[in-house]
């Protein structure tokens, strides 16, 4: 059975337009998205930003609303409860945040802040109970148990994401959506975070949505890694096989721009003309098509590609790609 | 004589009754149409070093301590205001990470561009040449851009805004402090690009600062590489990355996960893509072995705590007790290749 099953998923923002006129515009910032994830599973996000995978990652656990569509978590549907039984289930999805400085309230201690979680979900009988857990937790991602009384301004940013990780594993989690828990430490500290995640994963049995936009790191993490662009998932498939064969000529140009350590596997390089366009008027058709090269007139234009297989486990949303014999 | 040659610069840091040193004698020089990186995780002082070529770095809280900045011959250390003013723009320019930041977000482009003209170029001031810029660095419609506000532009276009502003003048020297950060890889490759190209049309030398290995490897001719205030390794590009001989720097590129190599797109892959076909919907991690990554302990030292001895020595895999008693020299180890450490081999 799936953990988690999201099925057409759609999250618009509305665009205020003055105080008495009604918002007549929307941002759609993830439009009709469906995709599961397994137990234990790593299942990784890439795009570039602006594409709505953040606002896709906060869905699932509900930070913002969902416009339509359903987030299966454990066959029950977390978009249609009430804001207290969504509560009580966010003791088996937690997050974890992009940014070690902002997400970690500077003026409680890290007992507190892990401690907080236990206290909500009731799973600290005592006061000692919830002491001796904390210290668990800490010396579970590798911080001293000592560190329970300091603050977070006493730690560095791989410190700080560590602490970040123990809030969202105290409550035992099954699933945990991690949105671009590395990009914001130094190159020699994300090795540290990336192994960590990948232990506890082991330990635990915990599935992981893995969201970033360094396909290299998401490539070693995940086990499938979907891509996505302006609100729509265009490519889903197993890690190695979508990096070393994409299918979309999206995530083709996307490889393609990584730019290369090893001089002597430089690849061709694929420069995509322009910008991302804007969510509010994505382009008819397939979504990709302005900037697409290989782009044919008129289907490109006027028909939005069906989501099909192309090969095993190799999904893809595009008129042109081509299947595997 | 080289466009640029540092020589053992050593600048300081007040922070309250506290001198804290942040770069610690770096020696670099750059010749004319070469693409140096500078490479090194925050608080390295990488982005110092290169903003004192132009002498940008505030005095106070900075203050230099030692060493010269010869910018073609002439040290940038001991020049009056109006040398330096002549020299910003005129010899070295500045492309900065964040360009919203670096715009003025109440002018046109195009005036800012143009600003740029009258100081350096005053008989070149004219839309035409703005529009000639604003080509140069590809952005589309010229004539309608030169009139949009920063905020009209996207982070890539505002880059090229940036780089249309830098060259605007002619550099001989263009420092890029993480031009591409802020952008997303396919900008980022876009951005690049555009470097490369404008670098061979013009023959500017380009100082590029990076902390992403892959862009040293697309652009540079010669690496250095920083760690707590000094360069560690100094080598060109290509031997530094097939064959790192400083144990920060090989640590560094061990812990970076690779993509896989995509060369061979359009072949079959060499190996199916899912084992067999009942696991495949359920199939869980165990399919393949966790990979696990050398990642290295510890954290980047800050200024002000820099350890003794060798700065790297307790974060290093192959330490021995004496690193810590002495700051290792920066020996020529090879013909052009620079190495902090003793136990290079």
């Amino acid at each position: 059975m799936n953990l988690l099953e999201v099925q057409n998923l759609k999250v618009h923002f509305p665009v205020k337009h003055g105080v008495l006129s009604r918002a007549r515009e929307f941002v759609k910032a993830v439009d009709d998205v469906s995709f599961r994830i397994a137990p234990g599973e790593t299942l990784g996000l890439v795009g570039e930003s602006g594409c709505g995978k953040t606002t896709l990652g906060r869905a699932i656990v509900r930070l913002v609303e969902p416009t339509a569509g359903r987030v299966l978590f454990e066959g029950e549907d977390i978009a249609a409860m009430s804001a207290g039984e969504c509560r009580m289930r966010r003791r088996r999805f937690q997050m974890i945040f992009q940014d070690p400085y902002s997400s970690l309230n500077p003026r409680m201690t890290l007992e507190d802040i892990i401690g907080e979680a236990l206290d909500i979900h009731g799973l600290a009988e005592s006061k000692s109970a919830r002491a001796k857990r904390v210290a668990e937790l800490l010396e579970a991602v590798g911080l001293d148990a000592a560190y329970a009384q300091r603050y977070p301004h006493e730690f560095s940013g791989g410190q700080r994401q560590r602490i970040g990780i123990a809030r969202a594993l105290a409550v035992e989690p099954k699933l945990i959506v991690c949105d671009e828990p590395v990009s914001a430490l130094d190159v020699s500290v994300q090795a540290q975070i990336i192994n960590l995640l990948q232990d506890l994963q082991q330990q635990h049995g915990i599935a992981y949505l893995f969201i970033a936009h360094d396909l290299a790191v998401v490539e070693h993490i995940s086990r499938r890694v979907m891509v996505m662009y302006l609100g729509r998932i265009v490519e889903l498939a197993e890690a190695k096989a979508l990096i070393r064969s994409p299918k979309h000529p999206y995530t083709q140009a996307l490889i393609s721009a990584v730019p290369e350590v090893d001089a002597e596997t430089k690849r061709q390089r694929i420069v995509l003309p322009g910008d991302v366009p804007s969510p509010i008027h994505p382009p008819p058709g397939c979504r990709f098509h302005p900037r697409c090269p290989i782009a044919q007139q008129p289907l490109c234009a006027t028909a939005s590609p069906e989501w099909r297989e192309t090969g095993k486990n190799h999904w893809a949303a595009c008129h042109l790609a081509k299947s595997d014999a | 004589m080289s466009l640029l040659e540092i020589r053992n610069l050593r600048l300081d840091f007040l922070a309250g009754d506290e001198s804290l040193r942040a770069v610690d004698g770096v020696s670099l020089s750059l010749e004319a149409g070469e693409t140096v990186c500078l490479v090194g995780e925050s608080g390295c002082g990488k982005s110092v070093t290169a903003q004192s070529i132009a002498r940008l770095v505030p005095t106070p809280p900075a203050r230099y301590v030692g060493g010269e900045i010869l910018l073609n011959g002439r040290d940038v250390l001991n020049m009056s205001p109006t040398e330096l003013c002549n020299i910003r723009g005129g010899v070295v320019s500045y492309v900065f990470q964040e360009p919203g930041a670096s715009l003025n977000p109440v002018f046109r482009v195009g005036a800012q561009i143009k600003e740029s003209l009258k100081l350096h170029q005053p008989a070149k001031a004219t839309d035409a040449e703005v529009i000639r810029l604003l080509k140069l660095v590809g952005i589309p419609a010229p004539e309608s851009r030169m009139r949009n506000y920063p905020f009209e532009m996207s982070g890539g276009m505002q880059q090229r805004v940036m780089i249309a502003m830098a060259l605007a003048s002619e550099p001989k020297l263009l420092v890029a402090d993480e031009p591409t950060t802020a952008l997303d890889v396919t900008i980022q490759a876009q951005i690049l690009d555009l470097l490369r190209d404008l670098k061979q049309r013009l023959g500017m030398a380009i100082l590029l600062i990076t902390h992403n290995l892959g862009i040293v490897g697309d652009m540079a001719d010669r690496v250095a590489v920083m760690y707590a205030g000094q360069i560690v390794e100094l080598a060109p590009a290509r031997e530094l990355l097939r064959r790192p001989l400083h144990p920060y720097t090989r640590a560094l590129m061990a812990s970076v996960p690779k993509l896989s190599d995509a060369s061979r797109w359009g072949e079959a892959t060499d190996e199916p893509a899912v084992a067999n076909e009942s696991a495949a919907a359920t199939a869980r991690e165990d399919a393949r072995p966790t990979k696990r990554l050398q990642a290295i302990p510890g954290n980047v030292p800050r200024i002000g705590n820099f350890p003794a001895g060798c700065r790297f020595a307790p974060r290093c895999p192959m330490a021995k007790p004496e690193c810590s008693n002495a700051i290792p020299e920066l020996v020529e180890v090879e013909p052009g290749r620079w190495v902090r450490c003793p136990f290079w081999r």
